[in-house]
């Protein structure tokens, strides 16, 4: 039973981090139809920023912050020189695009930041709780507590607010959306900065656990997309579930088969998974009129 | 016409200039950029400040140093193919390359086949086994560290271990190298899991090793942040017997990585060069090691790097085989570097023999632990 719980604590913190990378692209993905694959960047420059201007002396909190910013504006300059130029192409010009952002980005902060790893220390000490033998980290508490409250937010943007309503009302229809007076364009750019502000939130909560360099987007992006895909692409709910199901996958199938293929095992199961319901857990069938 | 004349003048003259300051070549061929960079840069920041000294102090029998560094970036295509235009192009009289183990087994062909010596920076035992003519190493390998382990844990009567390896090439091969020699010390593996080189979270598989009962120590053969996170973990889920660490993770960043905390008591093999300062006045190796730390420190105002401490040695062995042979011709370098004897390098004493290419035995290692955030010498 112990390790039951070890695993699930593991599992879930992981899958937490997965869940806010999914959720990233899940946004950008109902706005705009694009398929952001520098979403992990956002992630990098969170953990790496903060680590950086704390190490300059910044306050932990205001670093914090002051990454926060900085990955909103990259974000937004992502939109404003790389997809609204490009805006009439297709969808795979367009995530090729934001593959060669992901490597700009990579590029440019092996650069300005340097290679190594880096960590700064947990808000909330270091001292593992031990709950039923198992143990977890305060950090890991942080983490799926700070991703649940961005979920609820999100739902609340979403469903209460006037932006939010417009918000989904492009993600619907744009044409509708635009026609109804509603600025698209502002919208989509508005959802590439609310991506990159969660990707660099949990960038800041993760590394304290994970530690940072300037090439951990990469893997999030891809163990994100693969989350946001068993999810349903461009369902947030399902994005969040999605996460937290590979998570436990990888978790669980280390632990319990082979630590070797647990990778390949999370996989496998997103494979079937997508066999069975092309449109992942939650996405609803798309059925298109002619 | 005149004006033409001058300039074939002129440019004659400036070429028969750079031959009379070059005349010895050594070529380059290093991981500078990349995954590898870490081994690469301090690599090539070593040759050429030491090149620049050699050559200020009047070069190898008064004939100067020309050195040209290539960057691979770690992919062993671009290895072969600077190797390839370093003999052929650059004509180089030497050769100091290869960061990597997949980079240098691209070039040592090169090398034997053009008959040009070849010092090594790789790893793994196979950049020096089986021996080559024209091939050395300087680095230790990852078999003497097995070794060099298995016999602290013989030493604290640690006869079960269990065992969580990178999947990456270096935790592999290490791994692999380890099962070789393990029956020699008596010790017996009682579980074995593995973690990808990029994995942030190993409990699941310290959880697994915690649950084995009669595992008196842990072996992690890894490499950047893997073994970090494992030694975070390790702390976390209260593991109490002795963890130890390949050599691969000797550096001042894993203790800040891993977090104090959580690396106090964690052992691992390294070269004497991490802890330089500390070593007893009565060691051979301290003023070698003391004067390339504070060299290097100096000059890059970067903390040293074992990495580029082989690529001292390297560079010292060739320009000592050279300066013994007279000159740089190749077969008469390469009969000199195999006889180096008695060479105190930052990885230890070099002893070259026909069938030893590297020469370097235990005594380079030095078994560290780590206490209050800062290496200590076991004895």
């Amino acid at each position: 039973m112990p390790e039951f719980l070890q695993f699930l604590f593991s599992g879930l913190t992981i899958g937490a981090i997965y869940a806010l990378v999914a959720l990233g692209f899940t946004l950008i993905y109902n706005a705009s139809d694009v398929i952001n694959f520098a979403q992990g960047e956002f992630v990098m420059l969170g953990g790496m920023v903060t680590f950086f201007a704390a190490a300059a002396g910044v306050p932990l909190p205001l670093a914090a912050l002051l990454a926060i910013v900085v990955a909103v504006a990259v974000g937004l300059l992502l939109h404003r020189f790389a997809i609204e130029p490009a805006r009439g192409a297709s969808a795979v010009t367009l995530i090729i695009i934001t593959i060669g952002a992901s490597i700009l980005l990579r590029g440019v902060a092996a650069v300005v930041f340097d290679k190594n790893f880096h960590s700064f220390p947990p808000f909330a000490g270091t001292t593992p709780w031990n709950v039923g033998g198992a143990t977890i980290l305060p950090q890991s508490v942080i983490v799926l507590l700070g991703a649940g409250i961005i979920v609820v937010a999100m739902w609340a943007l979403m469903s209460m607010t006037l932006i939010g309503k417009a918000m989904v009302a492009t993600a619907a229809n744009k044409l509708a959306a635009q026609l109804t007076g509603i600025n698209t364009r502002a919208i989509i750019g508005l959802s590439f900065a609310v991506s990159a502000a969660i990707g660099a939130i949990g960038g800041i909560l993760v590394t304290p656990i994970t530690l940072t360099s300037y090439d951990v987007g990469t893997l999030l992006a891809l163990k994100g997309f693969a989350a946001a895909m068993l999810g349903g692409m461009g369902h947030p709910f399902g994005a969040v579930v999605g996460g937290l199901i590979v998570g436990l996958l990888e978790s669980f199938g280390a632990g319990y088969i082979s630590s070797a293929y647990k990778d390949a095992i999370a996989f496998i199961v997103i494979l079937a998974v997508l066999f069975f319901m092309p449109n992942g857990l939650f996405g609803k069938a798309s059925a298109e009129r002619v | 016409m005149r004006v033409l004349r001058l300039a074939t003048a002129a440019a004659a003259l400036l070429i028969s200039a750079t031959f009379a300051q070059a005349q010895i070549k050594i070529g380059s061929v290093l991981s500078v950029t990349g995954p590898a960079s870490f081994l690469g840069d301090p690599e090539k920041k070593t040759l050429e400040m030491y090149v620049a000294d050699i050559n200020a102090k009047g070069g190898i029998n008064g004939k100067k140093i020309e050195l040209i560094v290539y960057d691979d970036g770690g992919d062993p295509n671009n290895a072969r193919t600077f190797a390839t235009r370093l003999i052929e192009q650059d004509k180089v009289d030497a050769l100091l390359a290869g960061s990597t183990t997949a980079t240098t087994m691209a070039i040592i062909p090169l090398a034997e086949e053009a008959g040009v010596p070849l010092i090594n920076f790789a790893g793994a035992v196979q950049a020096v086994s089986p021996v080559k003519k024209w091939n050395f190493k300087t680095p230790h390998t990852d078999l003497m560290a097995c070794e060099k382990i298995f016999e602290d844990m013989k030493k604290r009567n640690i006869t079960k271990i269990a065992i969580i390896a990178g999947a990456d090439a270096f935790g592999k091969s290490m791994r692999d190298q380890c099962m070789t020699v393990i029956g020699k010390y008596g010790i017996e593996v009682l579980h074995e899991e593995t973690y990808q080189p990029r994995d942030n979270d190993m409990t699941a598989q310290l959880t697994n090793i915690k649950g084995k009962p009669g595992v008196q120590a842990v072996l992690n053969p890894g490499f950047g942040q893997g073994p970090a996170i494992v030694t975070r973990n390790y702390k976390q889920l209260g593991i109490n017997v002795p963890l130890y660490h390949g050599h691969g993770v000797a550096s001042k960043s894993f203790i800040e990585l891993a977090t104090p905390a959580a690396a106090e008591g964690v052992r691992l093999p390294a070269a004497a060069l991490l802890v330089a300062e500390k070593l007893p006045d009565s060691d051979p190796q301290k003023k070698v090691v003391v004067d390339y730390k504070k060299t290097y420190e100096a000059k890059t105002g970067q903390p040293v790097s074992g990495f580029g401490g082989h690529a001292y040695d390297g560079l010292m062995i060739l320009v000592e085989a050279m300066k013994r042979a007279g000159g740089a011709d190749k077969a008469k370098v390469r009969d000199e570097i195999e006889k180096t004897k008695g060479f105190w390098g930052t990885g230890g004493v070099v002893n070259m023999k026909p069938d030893d290419h590297l020469g370097l035995d235990l005594s380079a290692f030095k078994m560290l632990e780590i206490k209050n955030g800062d290496w200590t010498i076991v004895n």
